[in-house]
């Protein structure tokens, strides 16, 4: 086996690349997967805040690239669910410390002994951004429903098709069906209708979502969490099994029309 | 002394150009000079230039096609390792392999010929950050999104949305239309004419926006008129 390399992404920043990687890869890790989660925001460093591993933290993916240490000496154990590992980046130096053929690199090192391996790319179209979707498999883009995260994201994936990596999926995440209802937010049929690729999941707005991040505890593993449950069902869907999007605001109707669009409902 | 970083062979339907290592623009103006001092020799020449593993966009290789063909120079093929470029040239309509069998390589060629015109055809989605520009006119399978820009000498026509922004007629001419299947631009320029569409009511339709008395206008296309 060798594992598949999914690479998370976004336009605009602060829309939940972060959150997405240490969720998706939870979720993956609690299906009995072997998962690792590579942090490659260099110099911003928060994967493990999010993972709440930061204090484990010894040698990081600089430390692997340079040679410091051993990639494995680099991975650092989840303390809640066997099989899932975090690679932290560089909290002290910069992007150009890593480049994209040392990714492959290390990707390429981590796949026999993996099911996946889930790379949290930081915003933007430079230079960490083409780090992290280099050893892409597939890529995944992260937008809010909001208009300026939805053009970033369009002109991303415009980039990311480019560089050949496919056309990515996309996630959106923090959607709130009240404010939707009231015409005060983009649905998901208008994001999905602008970027014309394939929606992988919708994330709702959960105020456990910070709480989580805060105890360094993934949401997914809280049963009771709508956020949690999408991203459990985002994991099942990269797996290949064929779950409808969560009906977020029951009664409506209002996910039915995508989800049959998508094949992934009824 | 630029010249010399060029080669160049004789090839069945053309001229077989390799450029070699180093900047894009300085080969390129290599290139030019080159053509420049041998006019006569390249005079309705129809050229395959080997650009090596460069990694070249639409706007590189269509610019140079430009510069080309006010050379009297026709470029007919664009080879590369790089899948980028290939894919660009494609979108351009170029071919991107060495067909000496073939006696008329014209044919797997997108490029139509308009009354004389040419026009390039992009099949595809063209996003916020995409800019296609083209001295002749512009035909969209596909939706042109909010920040993607398309130049055209001629016409532009879109079998999709137009959402972003759309310039026909760039070089004056005043007689040329968009249309799109729905005409919603954030920007529409006809010549040297500027609009900004209100936002629609009712469901979208086709319609073509031309000049009539210096105004942009948009009208609702229907057939057989
Ligand atoms: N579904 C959600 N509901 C509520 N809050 C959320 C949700 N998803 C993310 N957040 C919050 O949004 C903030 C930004 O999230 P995150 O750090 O994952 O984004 P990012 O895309 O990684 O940011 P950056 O571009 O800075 O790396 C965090 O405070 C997080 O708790
Ligand atoms: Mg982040």
């Amino acid at each position: 086996m060798s594992a598949k390399v999914i690479t998370i992404t976004s336009g605009k920043g602060g829309v939940g690349k972060t959150t997405a990687t240490a969720n998706i890869g939870a979720a993956l890790a609690t299906m009995g997967q072997r998962v690792a989660c590579i942090d490659a925001d260099i110099g911003l460093r928060n994967l493990d805040v999010v993972l709440g591993l930061e204090n484990r933290i010894v040698y990081d993916l600089v430390d692997a690239v340079e040679g410091r240490c051993r990639l494995s000496q680099a991975m650092i154990k989840d303390k809640h669910i066997p099989d899932l590992y975090l690679i932290p980046s560089a909290q002290t130096r910069d992007k150009t410390a890593v480049s994209p053929s040392d990714m492959i690199r290390i990707c390429d090192e981590l796949r026999p002994d993996l099911d996946w391996v889930i790379v949290d790319s930081p915003a933007g179209i430079e230079r960490g951004f083409k780090n992290a979707i280099a050893p892409a498999d597939e890529v995944i883009v992260i937008t809010n429903p909001e208009v300026s995260a939805v053009r970033d994201a369009d002109r991303i994936i415009g980039i990311v098709e480019a560089e050949e990596k496919g056309t990515p999926k996309l996630l959106i995440n923090r959607l709130n069906p009240e404010m939707v209802k009231q015409n005060n937010m983009l649905s998901a049929d208008d994001v999905v209708d602008l970027l014309a690729i394939h929606l992988l999941g919708i994330v709702p707005e959960d105020k456990a979502v910070l709480i989580s991040t805060n105890q360094g505890t993934p949401i997914t593993l809280d049963n009771k969490s709508l956020a949690g449950q999408a991203y459990q069902n985002i994991a099942r869907r990269l797996m290949g099994e064929e779950i409808p999007l969560l009906d977020l605001d029951k009664g409506s109707g209002f996910f039915n029309r995508i989800s049959s669009v998508f094949g992934s409902g009824d | 002394m630029q010249a010399q970083e060029i080669e160049i062979k004789g090839i069945k339907n053309g001229i077989l150009i390799e450029l070699k290592d180093g900047e894009w623009e300085d080969q390129k103006d290599a290139l030019l000079s080159h053509i420049d001092d041998n006019l006569a020799f390249f005079k309705s020449a129809r050229i395959v230039l080997d650009v090596g593993d460069r990694s070249l966009k639409s706007p590189d290789l269509s610019g140079l096609r430009n510069t080309l063909s006010d050379r009297d120079v026709k470029l007919k093929a664009v080879l590369s390792t790089s899948l980028v470029t290939e894919r660009a040239s494609q979108d351009l309509g170029l071919e991107i392999k060495l067909d000496e069998s073939s006696p008329e390589p014209e044919k797997s060629s997108i490029n139509s010929m308009l009354d004389g015109d040419e026009a390039i055809f992009l099949h595809r989605t063209l996003r916020s950050g995409h800019k296609v520009k083209y001295q002749g006119h512009i035909v969209v399978l596909g939706d042109v999104n909010p920040g993607a820009e398309l130049i055209a000498g001629g016409n532009i026509i879109i079998w999709g949305r137009l959402r972003g922004v759309a310039h026909a007629g760039a070089g004056g001419d005043t007689s040329a239309v968009v249309c799109s299947l729905d005409l919603s631009p954030t920007q529409l320029r006809i010549s040297d004419k500027i609009s900004v569409s209100p936002p629609r009511k009712g469901k979208p339709h086709p319609e073509i926006a031309f000049l009539e008395d210096g105004q942009v206008t948009a009208r609702d296309w229907a057939a057989g008129k």
